[in-house]
């Protein structure tokens, strides 16, 4: 589904990401862990197009590294940012309905399941995209990022910020997407998390993959997680 | 009184109206590139050119249907070529670029039709009286125009406050980023919105054409009052827009109706200037002698009272 190589990045004169390497599988839920500001998500903004990516990024077989960030979206790739970006002004409904691409038919997502999904957005449908509580605001942003019907979503930090019970809704929301064919890129730090949910994970370092493991392999890795996730 | 009063009403609501065709399209342009297109009433000058020439042809409707086409394409081509090129290097590049434009088309609207005034006419069809009201005549062509300007009003509103496509509008002006990260193609959007705000500009330039004259002054004339209507309404605002059009049109169109003059006003002080005082020039200005000045009146107030403007939200 993703297949990204030699993968570099750079801010200004700041070499960023350095030779990033991974791939992501149909359905699976990948994770990428790694402390602030190792690349964690430089690398999911190259991927979207949003930083200038060097190397080569593949998605569903096709180059689309360099390629225009609406390009990528319209493929089939969806990225669900750390801060969100709710429209604030438009409402819960309208925020859904922005999500939908041009001449969609068929998706695997209708507004009318989501709000089946999750009463609250629901009840709040007419209500102002701003006026939400954090945890209401990311199931927003994860919904509407579904409405566009994506293969694949990259998701960035979702439970930051977030009260324990959001966590768990946050992350039943993840295996109920995965359930569905569509495959997720997470980027997370709460180590818990991404084990209880993750098929694979990979954890970086200084701008590079240094870490490739399942759950139970990364759980048994005790050096990996103290030189490299652990505070 | 009532007749003046009357007549000033209807005359400032033309006025206002046309004045926010073209400032829509500017206040649109504005929220989305965060740039002053300085060549807006070049378009709207254009859309009367290029109307009166094809009404030479084909009659004044097909110069309606036709001409703000053409401006839009054109304003639409400005964008994609030009504009977004030139965005790369800031905003005062882009300023530069679009006072650069309005000298461009000026220039090109006095080499292909020439310096003098055209003979661009309303239609016969709307050459009759609508109503006569205390004895004065209010010509059909002028309701014609409100309704114009109102239908426009409406259409817009409804498309960038109900519609999806005006929901992503919204969104792409303060969100660009996020709207592409959804698969929605922001240069393609800003392009179109360039071109329809130059086409309403065509729009204002072919109807308000045969009443305020074609010639290659007409857009230098309400250029200024366009930006003066955009900052006093709230850069961005099209609400806002709407309100300051509407204010300006009828301030003026009061203005001008009124005999009130500045001696009436020191009498009411009691005061008393005699005529070969040397200040005598100022002490007998009236109200129609000041009344082109008085958006740029309103323009300073604005700025020093409330900066935002009436509904400017780019300062919150």
């Amino acid at each position: 589904m993703l297949e990204v190589s030699e993968l570099n990045a750079y801010y200004g004169k700041s070499h960023i990401l350095q030779g990033v390497e991974f791939n992501v599988q149909e359905g699976e839920i990948v994770s990428l862990l790694g402390r602030n500001g190792v690349g964690r998500s430089t690398t999911v903004k190259s991927i979207i197009g949003e930083v200038s990516p060097v190397g080569s990024i593949k998605f569903k077989g096709e180059e689309i590294a360099g390629r225009p960030s609406f390009e990528i979206a319209s493929r089939g790739l969806g990225y669900v940012p750390e801060n969100r970006d709710i429209f604030p002004t438009l409402t819960v409904r309208q925020n859904l309905m922005l999500g939908m691409k041009n001449g969609q038919r068929n998706s695997r997502w209708t507004m009318s399941e989501i709000f089946e999904m999750f009463p609250n957005l629901a009840e709040r449908a007419e209500v102002a995209g701003g006026v939400l509580s954090g945890g209401e605001q990311q199931m927003l942003s994860m919904c509407r990022t579904l409405m566009g019907d994506p293969d694949m979503i990259m998701i960035d930090e979702p439970t930051e910020g977030l009260a324990p019970k959001i966590v768990d809704q946050v992350s039943r929301l993840l295996e109920e997407i995965a359930s569905r064919g569509v495959a997720i890129l997470l980027v997370e730090q709460k180590l818990n998390v991404a084990l209880r949910i993750s098929h694979r994970l990979y954890v970086m370092g200084h701008g590079q993959i240094v870490y490739e493991g399942t759950s139970a392999s990364l759980q048994l890795a005790d050096e990996i997680r103290s030189e490299w996730l652990e505070v | 009184m009532l007749e003046v009063f009357v007549f000033s009403t209807l005359n400032g609501l033309v006025t206002g109206l046309l004045l926010f065709m073209l400032a829509s399209g500017l206040t649109l342009i504005f929220s989305m590139m965060g740039v002053l297109n300085f060549a807006h009433a070049s378009f709207y000058m254009l859309g009367a050119y290029f109307a009166y020439s094809v009404s030479l042809k084909l009659g004044f409707w097909a110069g309606l249907f036709f001409a703000p086409l053409l401006v839009g394409t054109l304003g639409a081509l400005v964008e994609r070529y030009a504009l977004r090129r030139v965005h790369a290097y800031g905003h005062v590049a882009e300023l530069v670029f679009t006072f650069g434009l309005a000298f461009l088309i000026e220039e090109a609207v006095q080499f292909f039709w020439g310096a003098d005034t055209k003979n661009y006419r309303s239609p016969d069809l709307l050459d009759f009286p609508l109503f006569v009201l205390f004895g004065q005549e209010f010509s059909a062509y002028r309701g014609f125009m409100i309704t114009i300007s109102v239908g426009i009003f409406l259409v817009l509103f409804y498309v960038l406050t109900r519609s999806r496509i005006g929901i992503i509008i919204q969104a792409a002006i303060t969100h660009p980023h996020t709207v592409a990260n959804l698969g929605h193609n922001v240069p393609l959007i800003f392009m179109a919105v360039f071109g329809v705000g130059t086409a309403l500009a065509g729009v204002a330039g072919v109807i308000a054409g045969p009443v305020l004259t074609t010639f290659p002054g007409m857009a230098v004339v309400l250029g200024s009052i366009v930006f003066v209507i955009v900052v006093i309404g709230g850069l961005g605002s099209l609400g806002g827009a709407f309100v300051a059009s509407l204010m300006i049109g009828l301030l003026q169109s009061y203005a001008i109706a009124s005999n009130l003059g500045m001696p009436d006003l020191l009498n009411l002080l009691g005061l008393d200037f005699s005529r070969d005082h040397p200040l005598n020039d100022l002490w007998t200005l009236t109200l129609p002698q000041i009344a082109p000045v008085l958006p740029f009146l309103l323009l300073v107030l604005v700025l020093i009272f409330r900066p935002t403007g009436l509904a400017g939200k780019r300062e919150e």
